[in-house]
């Protein structure tokens, strides 16, 4: 009764509410948030399958499928998929029925909003530990979901991240922020703070579900980042596992600005609510980890070096009206004077770097403009740092590039005191 | 005519002193209502300031715009300048109202005009502050927008955008207050249309090899994919 009361609270669907209530109650969850992918879904599907029937064949298991209004039959590609005979092996085998079951939480996609409908749904289904798939992760094994739902099921960890094999240039957004502060804020070495796989106990998204305001706007972006903020304020037990090769997925630049808003503006959100753990944590420490940390391939990208430095120097100049609003006298000063040196030159440095980070959560907490302004305003600055990281790591080995990003994260820690001192008014 | 003279003057005299006797009361009830008057404003304008400065007022009309707007003007910050308003309006108002007790004939028929002229001058400042603050978000918003979209001349567009925000909101203040009601809705009618065709006309003729390139991009695959460099991806 108190799972159907708080599921109609989520406002699911009374079609997918019967799916449900149909399957009664399950041991393990895998949910897939879509939105048309079906260039991409038919095969991770099926590894979800092979998966499963793997590595969990005496489990009662449901796919849930939260597509946001796809155009392209994705939920009917999820709810039809079946194992091609390449990838059935002798040792899969099912004692129970596999169910898949999709539902269309919006006609538009909002992250927040899947995340929310897999949670009602592991909930009403009573799942010990739930899995969540990126339809976009192509080179996903049946291996990753093992590694990511054995420490939930069968240890005692409430969320599993992933780390990747991922090219040294990906993800330079995670390496360059979200991961060292993240790290110096609340003190635990999450790599993938922002993870697009991840594993978590039932309790733990039970947790979630009631705990998260779900009214506001971040909640439907960059809820991803918010489920590890949480979990990490609620003293719950967090590990990560190695998953393997993280495809380098070609990306547009105008998809920076609202990768930036889903990320970074649910980091700074999270800094207002969560200021009595923040300021008093200081150092880091590491968590446990399956497998290696974070490793790094090296083969050549072609990327347009130029093109970000330009961006950045164009941004400083255009942006200078706004910057006085957000950042002090001295990092604005420094700014327009590397944006004026060529590119052998110029280097955004760690420590101008964690300065303008800092002063723009300090000013998005002030909200000394649209709090949607100062993300903005970050991606022109965000691709002179991405410039210098590029540069500095261009002929460095994998260890050269987790050196470079160690002393990173270093900076943002010992930094620290510096945005304590803003975010009080004192500097 | 000696005695006539002295008798008209004294009639005079006595006619003068009994208007000014009956006079007199009035003005002193003027002087009294202006000093309650501008007591009252006085303390109106110092709990208005205490309040503006308390939401930070001049914090948010320096981000749309207004402060900057001032200080060219050589205008004190707006919070001082609401609040003398004010000031003004109530200490006016209440000598307008000790004048009105002189029985003046014609001055009553025109304060009260006055008081009826009170409202819309208000919905007139509030539309020209909201219209201020929307310029500055949109203005800004299309800056961000252009620079992250690496679009040429960006603070170009943002001032654009600006100016015809400002343009649109002087012709609906004025509309408001009545002055050059039709001349200014004519003007801003004229002004406006004829950007809208200059900027038609000028990315019709200047814009026009963009707009290949990017349907040719968009549409034609083979020059899609040419001298393609990858993008960072951020996550």
């Amino acid at each position: 009764m108190t799972e159907v009361k708080s599921a109609e609270e989520s406002s699911l669907t009374d079609d997918f509410l019967g799916q449900l209530i149909s399957v009664g109650e399950v041991d393990i969850l895998v949910g897939v948030p879509t939105h048309n992918n079906a260039k991409t879904i038919g095969p991770i599907v099926e590894a979800i399958q092979a998966g499963l029937l793997t590595f969990f064949p005496r489990e009662r298991v449901a796919i849930i499928n939260a597509d946001g209004g796809s155009r392209d039959g994705t939920p009917g590609l999820v709810v039809n998929a079946a194992i091609g005979d390449e990838r059935r092996s002798s040792k899969m085998y099912t004692l129970r029925t596999l169910h898949s079951i999709s539902t269309q939480y919006a006609s538009s996609p909002a992250g927040g909003t899947a995340l929310r409908t897999i949670l009602s749904a592991a909930e009403l289904l009573r799942a010990k530990a739930c899995a969540v798939i990126s339809p976009e992760s192509t080179q996903m094994t049946t291996d990753w979901l093992a590694a990511l739902l054995r420490p939930v099921y069968a240890e005692t960890f409430d969320l599993v991240l992933p780390t990747y094999r991922r090219h040294r240039f990906d993800g330079i957004l995670l390496t360059n922020l979200l991961y060292p502060m993240t790290r110096a804020l609340y003190g635990s070495e999450i790599r993938e703070p922002y993870a697009s796989e991840y594993a978590f106990s039932g309790r733990l998204g039970s947790h979630f579900l009631t705990q998260n305001p779900w009214h506001e706007e971040i909640a439907r972006a960059g809820s991803e980042i918010q489920f590890t903020l949480s979990a990490i304020a609620g003293g719950y037990r967090i590990c990560q596992s190695f998953l393997g090769t993280k495809q380098h997925v070609e990306r547009h630049s105008a998809d920076l600005v609202p990768a930036l808003r889903q990320t970074v503006g649910a980091l700074f959100s999270s800094l207002e609510p969560n200021f009595s753990l923040w300021s008093t944590k200081t150092g880091s420490q590491p968590i446990l980890t399956t497998g290696a940390e974070q490793e790094f391939t090296l083969e050549p990208l072609r990327i347009n070096r130029k093109r970000l430095r330009d961006m950045f120097s164009t941004g400083v100049t255009e942006l200078e009206s706004v910057f006085r609003a957000i950042l002090s006298a001295s990092t604005l000063a420094e700014l327009q004077r590397i944006s004026g040196l060529d590119e052998e030159h110029f280097r955004y440095s760690d420590e101008l770097w964690v300065k303008t980070v800092y002063e723009f959560a300090v000013a998005y907490h002030k909200s000394v403009i649209s709090r949607d302004h100062v993300i903005q305003a970050l991606a022109p600055l965000f691709r002179g740092r991405a410039f210098t990281f590029l540069m500095e790591n261009r002929d460095g080995s994998a260890g050269d590039v987790e050196n470079n990003i160690e002393g990173l994260c270093l900076a943002f820690e010992r930094m620290k005191p510096y945005l304590l001192g803003r975010w009080n008014g004192r500097e | 005519m000696r005695e006539m003279i002295i008798s008209e003057l004294t009639q005079a005299m006595q006619e003068f002193t009994r208007g000014f006797a009956h006079i007199l009361p009035r003005i002193i009830v003027l002087v009294i209502v202006a000093f309650v008057g501008w007591a009252v404003a006085y303390f109106l304008r110092l709990v208005l300031r205490s309040i503006l400065r308390l939401v930070k007022f001049d914090k948010l009309s320096e981000s749309a715009g207004a402060s900057q707007l001032l200080s060219k003007a050589a205008l004190p910050s707006a919070t001082e300048l609401l609040s003398r308003f004010v000031f003004w309006v109530a200490w006016l108002g209440f000598i307008l109202l000790g004048v009105s007790v002189l029985g003046v004939f014609g001055l009553q028929e025109q304060i009260a005009k006055f008081f009826l002229f009170l409202p819309r001058l208000f919905v007139a400042l509030l539309t020209m502050f909201f219209g201020l603050l929307g310029a500055g978000f949109f203005s800004r918003a299309a800056l961000l927008a252009a620079v992250n979209a690496n679009l040429p001349s960006p603070r170009l567009l943002s001032v654009a955008i600006r100016t015809i925000i400002i343009v649109f909101v002087l012709s609906m203040v004025f509309e408001e207050v009545g002055v050059g009601e039709q001349t200014m809705l004519v003007a801003f009618g004229i002004a406006f249309g004829a950007v809208m065709l200059g900027l038609a006309i000028a990315f019709g003729f200047g814009g026009k090899d963009m707009a290949r390139q990017f349907l040719e991009e968009r549409f034609v695959q083979g020059r899609k994919d040419e001298g393609k460099e990858d993008e960072l991806s951020p996550l």
